[in-house]
This record gives structure tokens, C-alpha cells and sequence, in this order.
């Protein structure tokens, strides 16, 4: 594992230098009802590095609504400063994270910080992240995922990466950024179109469709290598890929043998086996978390809904039943919902499904919504919607009521894909 | 040249120097790890259109005129297109070492992969017409651009009825061709 990293962080290093275009830019709208007040005072030691750190930490805190960050007013504090809680309380702050960033004997960055609770007047915790220099805005994603699991009591997806298609001038892009749009890095180039990419459960592949053959062909590329690997490329269509849970198989859409159905493939191609049977349509296939079912959209009853049936095939039940147009099911990591796109009124819309309650939230009010990829927590939803004609990126929270967007001012950009947690 | 190249190399060891991680023995602490941030770019596609006879390519020629256009919500290749489709037919029965790879398309309205689904559909009733009218099965391929691949970059109806196409791409016995 270290030997990979090691590997990563060079290839990353090499092209932060020379891939600095195009990044995505961040406006959130809306906030979580009863935000959780916390301080980050000014990080000590080197203040050009603890400028950078704090600033990360403070902005991915803000950026999740769940937090309302209170002005540290100017206050710098270490790790292991005396703080005075009665003064931070006095504030408004039930929390307040402090820390140092300095530079170890070996050269690199040493970000050091506590988190403590100013109402017990307790440390909550804290750690050590060592860092190479250009990589400090990591190391606020590692704090500020700290502070939010233990403020929150659920996994921070601040250090988490998404993938995404960008379309300018005839060109398309697959992009890699960090969950806040920044250390955008192009993983492929191509003059034809990229679509539905999907991460592999441990984050270093990408599948997806690419039509650099004329048709629609799904190749599985290594990130960290470049190298790709065409997985289904049969007469016909091939497209809609979807990781088992286990990384060892995909969901695959062929139209070898008439219209569009769904199959399951090994990650190298091999072992093809048809899983659907229907007379129309059945596409968008994605497991659910446990790895037993699988939901796909399918125009079976005369519309398109979704639908779900065993990963091994056969039967399936209809899961959608509200429209006449139901369609990209997404199951939640935490099994318990499922976000998809409806028509009502000739827009498309976010929506969530309660899976217990079968209740379904409308979570947008815009007109073009597609491809909605869940965050690893489960918290947010980030989908592709347009503005003004022109493709942006925007996650919104399960609930409907944080929403933040993404838009890169060259571009249009579509078909997102949140990463996994990292390991 | 000398005066590019040093900084080149300086720049290069910098990156390479600052990003090789140590496990940190002093604290003990956890290595910040931006595991799979390693991302290289790869570039693809650049297929080329030529070497086909003339009659597939002259305007004048019938079978130079490639598309044929669908209603909403339609799948079946309309009538106004029947002569068309049957030209083609009977150039693909003259010629059995031509192929044709059909593409259907759709208008920019929902789910990229949907969409993808319904090209698919258009291109599928080109091909078995093309079968019907006794167009050899190995000489017929039907994919789907979905809405991938406008050839009305519009968002209005007409620009929409402009999408909503199956085009038809030949290949010479010879390999070169537009597919």
C-alpha cells in the first residue's frame, strides 16, 4: 500500500504543475437547519502553511452546512495552547479545533491539531498528518474530515475525489478534482464523447463508455498508470457500466442480441452472462450496497421506471410507480434510499426514495437534472444540472437543503461520479 | 535549449523530492496518504473518413444521403424513407464486401443512457430493414450516439427533430471507409 501511495503522489505532484486550467469554482445556496458552531482558530508555526491548512479546514466545514463557523477573532493557538473554554463558549463556539503545521527534520509538513468540546470542556481528540509540502489543502481535508465525524457521529467526505466530463470545443474531458473542485487533473483526452463513468470500490479505476470507436465501447482505466482496458466491446451498443461491491464483477449494458439489456461481465471482460430478459429496454443498472440486487431503469411496463431484480438475474419488481418517467436509480451507500430522476411538467428532477417507507422527496426545482452520484456518507447527492445553457455540477444534500454548485467557467460539465472514501 | 532544459530538471527534482513519503518515525502519527490522486492523461479517438467509391460519396448519387430522420417518440423508419433505405440495401446486396455501421441518435430530453437505449432502437429498425430487403448479417452493425453526438447543437423543436436520426457509415472491402 505505502509503494502505491508513494507512486500516486508522484504522478500527482508532476501534473499539479502542469495542469492548473480549468478548475471547478464552488457557490453554495442554502444551510442544515441547526448547524453546529465550531471554531478553528489560526493554526500556529508555519504561517504560510498553517494559512493554507486552516483556511481548508474552515472552508470544507462551511461548504458541508452542517457547521457555522465562528470567527476566531484573530486568535492563533497550537495544539497544545491552555485554551480558555469559558471565553470560547462566551463566543458561541461548542467546538474549537486547534493545531500547528511545521516542518519535520525530514523536510515535510507536520499538521498537528486537537479538537475540544468548550461545553465539557474536554479534548475530543486530535492526530498528526505528515504531508509533502504541495500537498497541505490534503491534510485540511483530513482534519476537517476528522472534526466532522466526531462532531457529527458519520464519516467526513472531505477527502474524497470526484470524477466528472468536461465538453469545450469539441474536446471532452475526464476530469478528476478533489470533492471541493480543486487539483483538477485530466485522466483521458478524447475528440469524441465520454460518458457514465463509475468508480471501482477502492478508488483506483474508472469505468466507463467512450465513443472513441465510432460506438459506444466501456473501457476500465487505472488511474494512477493511464493504462485502459477495453471490457465489452460486442457488436452493437456497450454501455452503463456499474461495479459489483466486491470490485470483481460489473453490470453491463449490451444490445448484442437485439435491444438494450443488462448482463454481468468480470472486471477483465471475461465470463459475459445475460441478466435480464425483457422485450424493451432495461438499462442504468447499479447494485445495491449489500451486492445482492440490482436496480435498473427499464420501459418493460410502456414507461421507463425503475425496477429491481437479483444480481444473478430473473425476476424483477417495479420500484417506481409516481410519473411517467423514472429513470438513473442510485442506491444509497447506507442501503436506506435511492435518489433517481423524474419528469413532472416536462422538467427533470432530483428525487429520493425512502426504500422502508417507499416515500418520495423531489429534491431540485431545475429543469435538466441528470446522473445523480451519492457521496460515500450517504449525505449529499451530486448530479448534473444545467444554468444559463450551460452544464454545472451540483451536490445537494439528502435532505434538499444544502445545495452547492460546481461550474467551470470554459466548459460544460456533466456526468458525475463521487469517489469512494479513502483508505 | 540548455536554458529550457535546467529549470526542466530542477523542477522535476523539486516535485520529485517533495512527494516522496516517509512513514514518520518520531510520532508515529498517520502518513497523510492521497492515495489514487496519481492521474495520467491519456488521449484517444481521430478516425478518418476516406477511400470510398464515388457513388457512396457524389451528392448526386442517392446513396450519398445517409440519414434517416424519426418522430418523437418514434422507432420505426418512416415510409418517406422506405426508397432510401432500399438504395442502400440493394448496394450492400451488389457489394457483400461493403459494411455499414448504422447510428441512431437521439434528442438532448433525459437520461444519457436512456437515450442511448432509444438510439439504439432507431439504428436497430434501419438494420433490420436493411436485413428484410436480404443484407447479409455480418455486413450490418446498429449502435447508439444517444444524444451524445447533436448534429443540431440547438435546444428547440427543430433542433431536436434534426437529432432524432439514424446515419448510415460505410466501409470498403479494404478496411478504409468512415467507420
Amino acid at each position: 500500500m505505502p509503494q502505491i501511495f508513494r507512486k500516486f503522489l508522484v504522478v500527482l505532484s508532476f501534473f499539479a504543475a502542469t495542469v492548473a486550467n480549468a478548475q471547478l469554482s464552488v457557490e453554495i445556496t442554502g444551510a442544515g437547519a441547526n448547524r453546529i458552531p465550531v471554531a478553528i482558530a489560526n493554526f500556529a508555526g508555519d504561517t504560510a502553511a498553517a494559512q493554507v491548512v486552516t483556511a481548508t479546514v474552515r472552508a470544507d466545514l462551511e461548504r458541508s452546512g452542517l457547521f457555522k463557523l465562528i470567527d476566531p477573532a484573530g486568535a492563533t493557538l497550537d495544539e497544545n495552547a491552555q485554551v480558555n473554554f469559558a471565553d470560547w463558549k462566551g463566543r458561541g463556539a461548542d467546538a474549537l479545533a486547534a493545531g500547528s503545521v511545521t516542518r519535520g527534520p525530514d523536510g515535510r509538513m507536520q499538521a498537528r491539531f486537537r479538537l475540544y468540546d468548550t461545553q465539557k470542556q474536554v479534548a475530543l481528540g486530535g492526530a498528526v498528518y505528515v504531508t509533502a509540502n504541495d500537498q497541505l489543502r490534503a491534510a485540511g481535508h483530513r482534519i476537517a474530515d476528522y472534526i466532522y465525524e466526531k462532531l457529527t457521529g458519520e464519516k467526513g467526505v472531505f477527502s474524497t475525489r470526484i470524477a466528472y466530463v468536461v465538453k469545450s470545443g469539441g474536446q471532452f474531458r475526464l476530469q478528476i478534482a478533489d470533492a471541493d473542485g480543486q487539483g483538477a487533473v485530466t485522466a483521458l483526452s478524447s475528440t469524441e464523447p465520454i460518458i457514465s463513468p463509475v468508480w471501482s470500490p477502492d478508488g483506483s479505476k474508472l469505468a466507463y463508455v467512450s465513443f472513441e470507436k465510432k460506438k459506444p465501447v466501456i473501457y476500465v482505466h487505472t488511474l494512477a498508470t493511464g493504462q485502459r482496458q477495453v471490457v465489452a466491446n460486442f457488436k452493437g451498443s456497450n454501455s452503463a457500466p456499474a461495479w459489483s461491491p466486491d470490485s470483481r464483477k460489473l453490470a453491463i449494458v449490451l444490445s448484442k442480441d437485439g435491444n438494450s439489456q443488462i448482463y454481468s461481465v468480470n472486471a477483465d471482460g471475461t465470463g459475459v452472462q445475460r441478466l435480464s430478459q425483457s422485450p424493451g429496454i432495461d438499462t442504468e443498472p447499479r447494485f445495491s450496497p449489500d451486492g445482492g440486487s440490482i436496480y435498473f431503469t427499464s420501459d418493460r411496463g410502456g414507461s421507463p421506471q425503475i425496477y429491481r431484480m437479483s444480481a444473478n438475474g430473473g425476476d424483477a419488481q417495479r420500484v417506481t410507480f409516481e410519473g411517467s418517467y423514472n429513470v438513473s436509480p442510485r442506491p444509497a451507500p447506507d442501503g436506506k434510499s435511492l435518489a433517481f430522476i423524474t419528469r413532472r411538467d416536462g422538467r427533470f428532477q432530483l428525487a429520493v426514495m425512502d426504500l422502508a417507507s417507499k416515500q418520495v422527496q423531489i429534491l431540485t426545482d431545475s429543469y435538466k437534472d441528470e446522473s445523480p452520484s451519492f457521496a460515500p456518507n450517504s449525505r449529499m447527492i451530486l448530479i448534473a444540472t444545467e444554468t444559463g445553457g450551460r452544464g454545472v455540477l451540483s451536490a445537494v444534500s439528502s435532505d434538499g437543503r444544502i445545495k452547492q454548485r460546481l461550474s467551470i467557467a470554459a466548459g460544460d460539465v456533466r456526468e458525475p461520479a463521487w469517489g469512494p472514501f479513502i483508505q | 535549449m540548455n536554458k529550457l532544459f535546467i529549470p526542466a530538471i530542477l523542477a522535476a527534482l523539486v516535485v520529485g523530492c517533495s512527494s516522496t513519503p516517509v512513514p514518520d518515525e518520531n510520532s508515529g502519527a498517520p502518513v497523510e496518504s492521497r492515495s489514487g490522486s496519481g492521474v495520467t492523461p491519456v488521449t484517444a479517438g481521430g478516425l478518418d473518413s476516406r477511400g470510398l467509391p464515388k457513388e457512396l460519396t457524389d451528392p448526386k448519387s442517392v446513396l450519398s444521403q445517409r440519414s434517416i430522420y424519426f418522430d418523437l417518440d418514434k422507432y420505426e423508419v418512416k415510409d418517406e424513407y422506405k426508397d432510401l433505405v432500399a438504395a442502400h440495401a440493394k448496394y450492400l446486396v451488389t457489394n457483400k464486401g461493403f459494411k455499414v455501421l448504422i447510428q441512431g441518435n437521439t434528442d438532448e430530453r433525459g437520461s444519457r443512457e436512456y437515450n442511448l437505449s432509444l438510439g439504439q432502437k432507431r439504428s436497430d429498425a434501419v438494420k433490420r430493414s436493411l436485413i428484410l430487403l436480404g443484407v447479409k448479417e455480418d455486413q450490418v452493425e446498429s449502435v447508439s450516439l444517444g444524444e451524445e453526438k447533436p448534429k443540431n447543437a440547438g435546444h428547440d423543436e427543430a433542433a431536436w427533430a434534426d437529432n432524432r436520426r439514424a446515419d448510415i457509415l460505410y466501409k470498403a472491402p479494404d478496411g478504409r471507409g468512415e467507420f
